[in-house]
């Protein structure tokens, strides 16, 4: 049967899918955060002397990052019930890509010239205070861009928080469509949402890349 | 627990379709994914202005709107608007090859551009035809540069199968869900499908290092013994796929 495309419900629609979308906005934000503050720490973490610090640490981050993301959802979900879904959701995102940003900490980390690293030690500066001074300020404004396109892609993969019942765009579309049969538009607004949100900031990230050399 | 491994037995022969679906999921996603890769990227560096122009608004369009979004749009919104009904294992399929086909044409388009200048101009200076350039000089030394990317790509679309789950396609995490609910063993059961997944992709990376190995077998590159087990590094995707 082909009923072609309602844009009453279109329009009807709309206003819940964007009150939906600012929760999608907001996971994205915390999930970037905690990524982005666990990478540094396993990155810096995965520099440890021992071996015994650095091998868990590599295995955990491996097994987490080849396991899908979704089953990871619905089992953390599963498992902390008492916890709002949301919490749950933004820890695993933020953990999830953790493991990715700390690759690309790692990288940034080796990137920084090694005669700095000496003239620390020349200085005899802690070692606190050789990363906190020196090092990381040099190694964070590398991988800015790279943080950056991380960002984009957990926003378009907050559709799974819909799963385990965070009230996002993707829930409030299923919803939608749901009650009032209108599968069509709903996803279809939500698709082009996504497209217009993500669109201008990979370009911006692009903008940023190419200034700094990459 | 034990309750857990007893019902897995008994389940073992919809736990082995559930299998085969993902993988055949898996498979026919990355196949499409890698012929839609090649077309888009060699589109995006034709001299046409008309053929860029098209290969970037598709690629844009399917990196831009969410993957979870496209599945649903195919299964949900696809029926009532076209008349066509899928199956929800093609939709997956359709979904994960458009997606992560738009993601390897950058891939495509990367590799391409960083075979050095030079090795056009030779080709051009021995008179080879376009097509026997592209074939004999370009593509092989991209590939070489394009697998690790590429396998990056294809765990991530493994990754992405479990959507399958909630278009009820009876993929592996359907199985498992079912034994869970069975059961109410919630830790092992999830534990259980991420050994699954994580055996899977390891299987997959393995697969493809040696892909790499005798690709760079064919151009005369060293590769040591070692990097046959090796894993993945997360780092190289987003540096050569360029922005997300």
């Amino acid at each position: 049967m082909n009923e072609g495309f309602d844009w009453n419900a279109a329009g009807d629609a709309l206003p819940l899918l964007l009150q939906g979308f600012k929760v999608t906005l907001l996971a994205t934000v915390l999930g970037t955060l905690v990524a982005a503050v666990l990478g540094l720490a396993i990155a810096v973490a995965g520099r440890a002397p021992t071996r015994f610090v650095t091998v868990p640490v590599k295995v955990v981050m491996e097994f987490i990052r080849s396991t899908p993301l979704l089953v990871q959802l619905v089992g953390a979900a599963a498992l902390f019930t008492s916890v709002e879904p949301l919490t749950v959701g933004i820890v695993v995102l933020g953990i999830h890509y953790a493991t990715y940003t700390s690759e690309v900490y790692r990288a940034g980390i080796d990137g920084v010239p090694k005669g700095q690293w000496e003239a620390c030690r020349a200085l005899s500066m802690s070692s606190r205070r050789t990363w906190q001074a020196v090092i990381l300020p040099q190694a964070v404004r590398n991988v800015l861009p790279a943080l950056g396109n991380y960002a984009i892609s957990m926003f378009k993969e907050t559709p799974f928080l819909a799963v385990i019942t965070v009230q996002e765009m993707v829930f409030e579309a299923r919803k939608y469509g749901g009650d009032h049969f209108a599968y069509t538009e709903v996803f279809t607004l939500a698709g082009l949402i996504f497209l217009v949100a993500s669109y201008p900031t990979s370009l911006l990230m692009r903008k940023l890349e190419k200034r700094l050399g990459h | 627990m034990n309750d857990f491994f007893s019902a897995f037995a008994d389940d073992l022969p919809q736990l082995r379709s559930g299998l085969w679906v993902t993988l055949e999921a898996t498979v026919l996603g990355a196949l499409l994914a890698l012929f839609l890769s090649f077309v888009l990227g060699l589109m995006s560096i034709s001299r046409l202005l008309l053929s860029r122009g098209v290969s970037r608004v598709v690629v844009e369009f399917f990196r831009g709107t969410s993957l979870y979004v496209q599945l649903f749009w195919l299964y949900y919104a696809m029926p009532p608007l076209t008349g066509y009904e899928l199956t929800p294992l093609l939709c997956g399929v359709i979904a994960f090859g458009l997606n992560y086909g738009a993601y390897g044409a950058e891939v495509v388009r990367g590799a391409i551009n960083s075979v050095p200048r030079a090795q056009y101009e030779a080709a051009v200076a021995l008179n080879m035809t376009p097509l026997h350039r592209m074939r004999k000089v370009i593509l092989p030394q991209a590939w070489v540069q394009m697998i690790p990317s590429l396998t990056n790509l294809l765990i991530q679309l493994l990754k992405c199968t479990p959507l399958l789950w909630l278009i009820s396609a009876a993929d592996l995490m359907t199985a498992i869900e079912k034994l869970r609910t069975r059961t109410g063993e919630t830790l092992t059961a999830y534990v259980t499908l991420l050994a699954c997944y994580f055996v899977l992709a390891y299987a997959l990376t393995l697969l493809m290092n040696l892909l790499e190995r005798s690709a760079k077998r064919r151009l005369g590159l060293a590769s040591g013994g070692g990097s046959l087990l090796k894993s993945r590094s997360a780092v190289t995707a987003p540096a050569a796929g360029g922005a997300r």
